[in-house]
Parts: structure tokens; sequence; C-alpha cells
């Protein structure tokens, strides 16, 4: 059956309305601790203008943000501060591993230097880089913001889902330690 | 250049004392029951009004060293802009050496920095807590004995899956 409709209306599904909404709103929490901080500044800045994809406000405060950016290496000291503000962090949030020190450690592989956040905590996006460019940053928001589209859902059951939570865990394996 | 006045009435006061310069900065070698004394008579006879540092080395696998642990003072005559370096050599299961907080006020933090982190113990300092790692930790890390990825500490926090945060 042929439903004529004016050209200016849309059908679309709840779930996707809301996803849309959320990716080009990104309020981006940046918790930078080192030279990637530098070049999230950047990409704020008018140079390469976050703006343009939706996620210009950066709010210094977990309760007003959904993304955070982990720019920088993360020390042990460090680590329960993060996992607060992550848990300060309002649903639907999401978090970016910014550089090589936040995903792996990078070359900082001491004793009080965090190898990874995922070992502690959920994260989305990994860009790699020491640090990365502010391209690179923007790249990886335009990957979330379409992750955010493919899965996201009103209820937020994407998020709940267990096999979402195995993967973290599955890079959580302790070898013994060289040198001990 | 530190005046000669100085370092001879330093040892015509500690007979124990040995003096050594290179480049130009002159270093005292007091035994550790000395320490204090010489400190104090530099503070009070000489007018070194300024604790600029007190820091560690640990001569671990060094035989030529009298002993593990390396303390030194770094001193400062604001008025005659003179400096000197105080060392003195501790050793055992508890490195222990006398506290100068009760001399210089700034000597607080710098002696709980080099008890976090060599574990030398500041006999009558007031607060001798860990000042740059967490109260947690148990190790002293710049010990040349402590392995580079350290003993587990960093593997040592709870994972926050999605479903708790």
């Amino acid at each position: 059956m042929a439903v004529s409709l004016p050209d200016n209306v849309l059908v679309t599904k709840l779930d996707e309305l809301a996803s849309w909404c959320r990716k080009n709103s990104l309020w981006p929490m940046p918790f930078a601790t080192a030279c990637c901080g530098i070049e999230l500044m950047a990409t704020g800045a008018s140079r390469h203008d976050l703006a343009r994809f939706g996620a210009e406000v950066f709010r210094f405060s977990p309760r007003q943000s959904d993304l955070l950016i982990v720019a920088g290496r993360v020390a042990t000291k460090m680590m329960p501060v993060l996992q607060r503000i992550w848990m300060q962090m309002l649903e639907p949030k999401w978090c970016i591993s910014m550089g090589a020190c936040a995903s792996t450690g990078g070359v900082f592989d001491t004793y009080c230097v965090i190898q990874g956040i995922d070992r502690f905590m959920p994260v989305d996006m990994y860009v790699p880089g020491c640090p990365p460019r502010p391209e690179q940053l923007i790249q990886s928001i335009i990957d979330l913001q379409e992750k955010i589209q493919r899965e996201g859902t009103l209820s937020g059951r994407e998020i709940d889902q267990p096999e979402r939570q195995v993967l973290p865990r599955a890079l959580r394996i302790t070898k013994p330690e060289r040198g001990t | 250049m530190i005046e000669t006045p100085v370092i001879d009435g330093m040892k015509a006061l500690f007979p124990g004392l040995a003096v050594s310069e290179f480049r130009g900065q002159v270093r005292l070698v007091a035994p550790p029951d000395q320490v204090h004394d010489v400190l104090e008579s530099l503070k009070e006879r000489f007018g070194f009004d300024f604790l600029a540092d007190v820091t560690c080395v640990d001569y671990l696998d060094r035989p030529d060293a009298p002993d593990r642990f390396g303390l030194v003072y770094v001193l400062a005559n604001t008025k005659a802009n003179w400096r000197l370096v105080v060392r003195t050599h501790v050793g055992g299961a508890e490195p222990t050496v006398p506290s100068a907080v009760d001399l210089w006020e700034g000597a607080n933090w710098l002696e709980r920095e080099v008890w976090d982190l060599f574990g030398v113990r500041f006999e009558g300092h007031p607060d001798l807590r860990r000042l740059v790692l967490p109260d947690a930790f148990e190790s002293h890390p710049l010990r040349k004995d402590y392995p580079l990825r350290g003993r587990g500490e960093r593997h040592n926090h709870p994972f926050i899956p999605r479903s708790q945060s």
C-alpha cells in the first residue's frame, strides 16, 4: 500500500533516531596526562576544529560528558582516579584510548605505568600513534560515530551485552614478568 | 668556590671528616652517627641556611663503596653564595640516619621521598609516610635489586566491566 508523505517527513526507527542524536552530540571529557593531551587540544582548536564533527563541547566534569578520551600514560596511582571518573560518567558513555601509552603502556614498560587501560576498564576505540595526529583522533571519533549509529539502541542494551564485556577481559593475560 | 675557613673549621671540629673536591664542588663525607652534628655545625656556625636537596644513591654490588646507600645533602649559604655537599653511607637491613627536619623544615618532604624510593629511615622525622607512590606500595623501587617492571603492582587493580560502570 503506497502511502504518500510530504517531502519533509522521514520515517525511521526510534533507535536510529536516538543513535543519530547521540553520535552527533558527543561531549568529550579529556583525561590528558601527557603529550597526547597537546594533540587533543590541537584537535579541539581552530585549525582541526572538532566542532565540525559534533564533538565540540569539551567538558571538564564527568557528570556532563559522554566520551572519555584518555590521552597519555596512566600511572598506577592514577588508575583509581581514572576509574572513578569513568564510573561518574552517565550512560550512554564511550571511551577512546588515545595513543600508544594509554593503549599499551608504550615505551613506559616500568613498575608504575599501567600497560593498557583496557586491562581495568572498557575501551571502545584505540588510536595508535606516539602521539597520534589530530586527524587520527578525528578519524577515531568518526569511527566511533559509525559504531554508535550501527549498534546504538534507545535502551542501551548493546552496552549491556555480555560478549562486549568478554573482550577486554581476554586482554588481561597475566604472563610472568620478565626480569623478576 | 667555597671559602677554606669553612673546610678548615669543620675539619677541626670533626676529625673524622673526609674532604674531596670535584669540578669546584666541595664534598664532606661524614660517618652516619656524626652527620647530624656536621649539618648542625654547618647551619649554626657557617651560615648554611638552605637545604637544597636530600637524595640517595644505591651502591649495590659496588665493592669500592663504604656501605650500600650514599645519602647526599646539598646545602647552600644564600648570603655568601656557597654550596656544599655532605655525604654519608648507611647499610644493613634497615638503613637509618638521623632526620634533619629539626634543622631545616624543607627536609620533611625530601626525606619522605628518599624513604619512599630507597627505604632509608630517618630517625626523628615527624611524619615519615610515602610521598609519591601509593600508600599500599610495599617496595622501594629505586633500589638496584628492585626489578624494572616491578613485582606486579601495576596489574593490581580491579577490572570494571561495562555492566558495573
